[in-house]
C-alpha cells in the first residue's frame, strides 16, 4: 500500500514539439506537474492548448519531445493498463458485445474465465449495464457506450483513469448524470483521475484540482484546487465565483487562438 | 404481410409478360423451334433434366441416391464442388497473404508490384497455360476458379486491414493488447466488412470462371452440359441448362448474403 499523498504521476520540463512540411508547433512547453494519489484532476483550456497532447503523453501514445513522465514509479515509454484510457469517440470495439468489451482487457491479462466472469458482472452491475451485456455497441446510446468505455477500464484495476473529454459529445442530461457516477465510483474506488474537458463547469463540479492550460505553445496558466464539498451545487456563490474566475482565464485564450485562426484565414 | 404479397405480385408481372410474348412468338411459328423452343418445352425439358435417368429400384441403393442420379443434380453437385474447392483454395491463400501484406509495409512492397502486373490478367486467359500445366478434368478447372476468386479477396482484405480505424488499435493497446492479440482480435475482425464484400466478388468470379472452365476441361457440370447441348442443336436444354445456371448463382447470392448478415450483426450499416 502506498502512501495516501505519495505521487503517482509526475510529470518534469515536459516538452512536445510536432513538425510539420513547413513549420514547427510547440504544443508543450515545460510543463512540470505533480499528481498524488487519489486526485481528480482537469485539464482545462480551449482546443488547441496541448490539454489532449499531454493526456496522450501521459497514455504512452505520443511521448514527449524531450521531459520525463513518470506514473506508477516507472517512466512512460509506451501505453499500458496501468493507465487506462477512455476516449471521447468511446473507441468500443463494434464487434464485441458489451460483456467481451469489457472482459477483454482481463483476457490479455490472462485472468481465468471463472473470475473475468465474475468481475464482468460486477462492473455491469456497478454501471447499471445489466440488461444490455449480450448487446453489441451500435445498439447503445452514447451514453451506454461511454459507460461500456468506463467499464472496461476500470476491469483492468488501474490506479490511473485517463479521459479525453468523454462527455463532450452527450447532451446536458446524460452528461450531468454521468459525472455523478463518475464521482460516486472514484470515491468509491480511489482512482487517481486526470479528465480533460473545455467545459469550465465541468471541471469545478468534478475536480480536486483545475489545471488551465495556455493556447499554444501549451503551458500550465493556472493550477488551482477546489475545495467545494461534493456533490457540489453549480448554482451557489463559491462556484460561480469559481465559474468566473476560470472563465476569465479561458477567455484570454481563447482569444489568442481566435487572432491565431484569423491570421491563418488571412494566409489563405 | 400484405404489401409483401403486393411486391412479390408486382414483381411476377414483367416475367408473365415475357413469356406470354415468347409463348406467343413461338405458337405463332415465327422463329424455327430450333433457333428458340416455347417455354413449354423447355419446361418439359427442365423437369426431364432434373428427373433421374431410371425408375426407382429398391435393390440399386437408397430412395435419397436414386434422387440425385437425374442429370440436373449432378451437373449442379459438380459445379458446385469445384466452386467450392477452388474458392477455398483462392480465399485461403490470398486471405493470410492479404493480412500479412495490410499490416507490413515491407512485405507489401515485396509482393504489390508483382500482383499489380498478374491482376489485370482475366482468370480466362490462364485457360491454355491451364490445360498446358493440369490436362484435363477437374484440376485446371479448380486452379481457374482459384485464381478467379484469389484476387479480389487477396485486395479488399489488404483495404480491410488498411482501413481499420486507428481508435480500435490505440484502445487496444492502451488495454495491454500484444502484436497476436491485436492481429486476431482487432484488425482481423476490423476487417471483416471489406473481406466479406471481397469474397462476395470472388464467389461470383468464381461462378463466371466454372461455367468457363467446364466447357472447356470438363465433360460434366452445368457449363459442360449446356455446350454439349448445343453440339445436338438441343436448344431446350441448353435454355433450361442456363435457367438452372441462374438459379444456383442466385442460391449462392441468397446463402452468401445470409453469411454476411450473421457475421456482420455487429456493424453499423446493418441497422434495420
Amino acid at each position: 500500500m502506498m502512501n495516501p499523498m505519495s505521487t503517482q504521476i509526475k510529470i518534469s520540463g515536459v516538452n512536445k514539439i510536432f513538425t510539420t512540411a513547413d513549420k514547427e508547433v510547440i504544443a508543450l512547453r515545460d510543463i512540470h506537474l505533480e499528481i498524488p494519489e487519489g486526485q481528480f484532476v482537469c485539464l482545462l483550456g480551449p482546443s488547441g492548448c496541448g490539454k489532449s497532447t499531454l493526456l496522450n503523453a501521459i497514455a504512452g501514445f505520443a511521448l514527449p519531445t524531450s521531459g520525463t513522465i513518470v506514473a506508477n514509479d516507472v517512466q512512460v515509454k509506451q501505453p499500458g493498463p496501468d493507465r487506462g484510457m477512455v476516449f471521447q469517440e468511446y473507441a468500443l470495439f463494434p464487434w464485441m458485445t458489451v460483456e467481451k468489451n469489457i472482459a477483454f482487457g482481463l483476457e490479455i491479462k490472462g485472468m481465468n474465465p471463472a473470475d473475468i466472469e465474475r468481475r464482468v458482472s460486477d462492473l455491469l452491475h456497478m454501471l447499471g449495464l445489466q440488461d444490455f451485456r449480450q448487446r453489441y455497441p451500435k445498439d447503445l446510446s452514447g451514453g451506454m457506450r461511454q459507460r461500456v468505455a468506463i467499464a472496461r477500464v476500470l476491469a483492468l484495476d488501474s490506479p490511473i483513469m485517463l479521459m479525453d473529454e468523454p462527455f463532450g459529445a452527450l447532451d446536458a442530461l446524460t452528461r450531468r448524470n454521468l459525472q455523478d457516477e463518475l464521482l460516486r465510483i472514484w470515491s468509491e474506488l480511489k482512482k487517481t483521475i486526470i479528465f480533460v474537458t473545455h467545459s469550465i463547469e465541468e471541471a469545478i463540479y468534478l475536480a480536486d484540482r483545475v489545471v488551465v492550460m495556455t493556447y499554444r505553445p501549451g503551458t500550465v496558466k493556472k493550477d488551482i484546487l477546489i475545495d467545494l464539498p461534493r456533490l457540489r451545487d453549480p448554482s451557489t456563490t463559491a462556484f460561480n465565483n469559481l465559474k468566473r474566475e476560470l472563465s476569465l482565464l479561458v477567455m484570454e485564450e481563447q482569444q489568442r487562438h481566435h487572432h491565431d485562426e484569423m491570421k491563418l484565414g488571412a494566409v489563405d | 404481410m400484405k404489401l409483401k404479397w403486393r411486391e412479390m405480385g408486382s414483381g411476377l408481372v414483367v416475367p408473365i409478360i415475357l413469356i406470354a410474348v415468347w409463348q406467343f412468338v413461338t405458337a405463332m411459328e415465327w422463329v424455327n423451334p430450333q433457333v428458340l423452343p416455347s417455354p413449354w418445352a423447355v419446361l418439359k425439358k427442365w423437369l426431364e433434366y432434373a428427373s433421374p435417368l431410371t425408375p426407382y429400384d429398391p435393390a440399386a441403393g437408397s430412395w435419397m441416391i436414386w434422387v440425385f442420379s437425374g442429370e440436373l443434380l449432378r451437373d449442379t453437385m459438380g459445379t458446385m464442388y469445384r466452386v467450392i474447392i477452388g474458392f477455398v483454395v483462392g480465399a485461403g491463400l490470398a486471405l493470410p497473404l492479404g493480412l500479412v501484406m495490410g499490416s507490413s509495409s515491407r512485405v507489401y512492397a515485396w509482393f504489390n508490384p508483382l500482383l499489380q502486373v498478374l491482376r489485370p490478367i482475366p482468370p480466362i486467359a490462364y485457360i491454355p497455360l491451364s490445360i498446358l500445366w493440369f490436362g484435363l478434368g477437374n484440376p485446371p478447372a479448380i486452379f481457374l476458379i482459384s485464381i478467379g476468386a484469389f484476387f479480389p479477396v487477396l485486395m479488399n482484405t489488404i483495404a480491410g486491414v488498411h482501413h481499420v480505424d486507428s481508435i480500435y488499435i490505440r484502445a487496444a493497446r492502451n488495454l495491454g493488447a500484444s502484436q497476436s492479440t491485436m492481429f486476431i482480435r482487432v484488425i482481423l475482425p476490423a476487417a471483416v466488412p471489406y473481406i466479406l464484400s471481397g469474397v462476395r466478388i470472388g464467389i461470383g468470379t468464381a461462378f463466371i470462371v466454372v461455367i468457363v472452365s467446364e466447357m472447356i476441361a470438363v465433360n460434366n457440370g452445368l457449363g459442360f452440359r449446356i455446350l454439349e447441348a448445343r453440339e445436338y442443336f438441343w436448344s431446350d436444354k441448353i435454355i433450361a441448362g442456363m435457367i438452372s445456371i441462374g438459379m444456383l448463382g442466385l442460391a449462392i447470392d441468397v446463402a452468401m448474403n445470409k453469411l454476411n448478415k450473421h457475421l456482420l450483426r455487429w456493424h453499423r450499416g446493418l441497422e434495420n
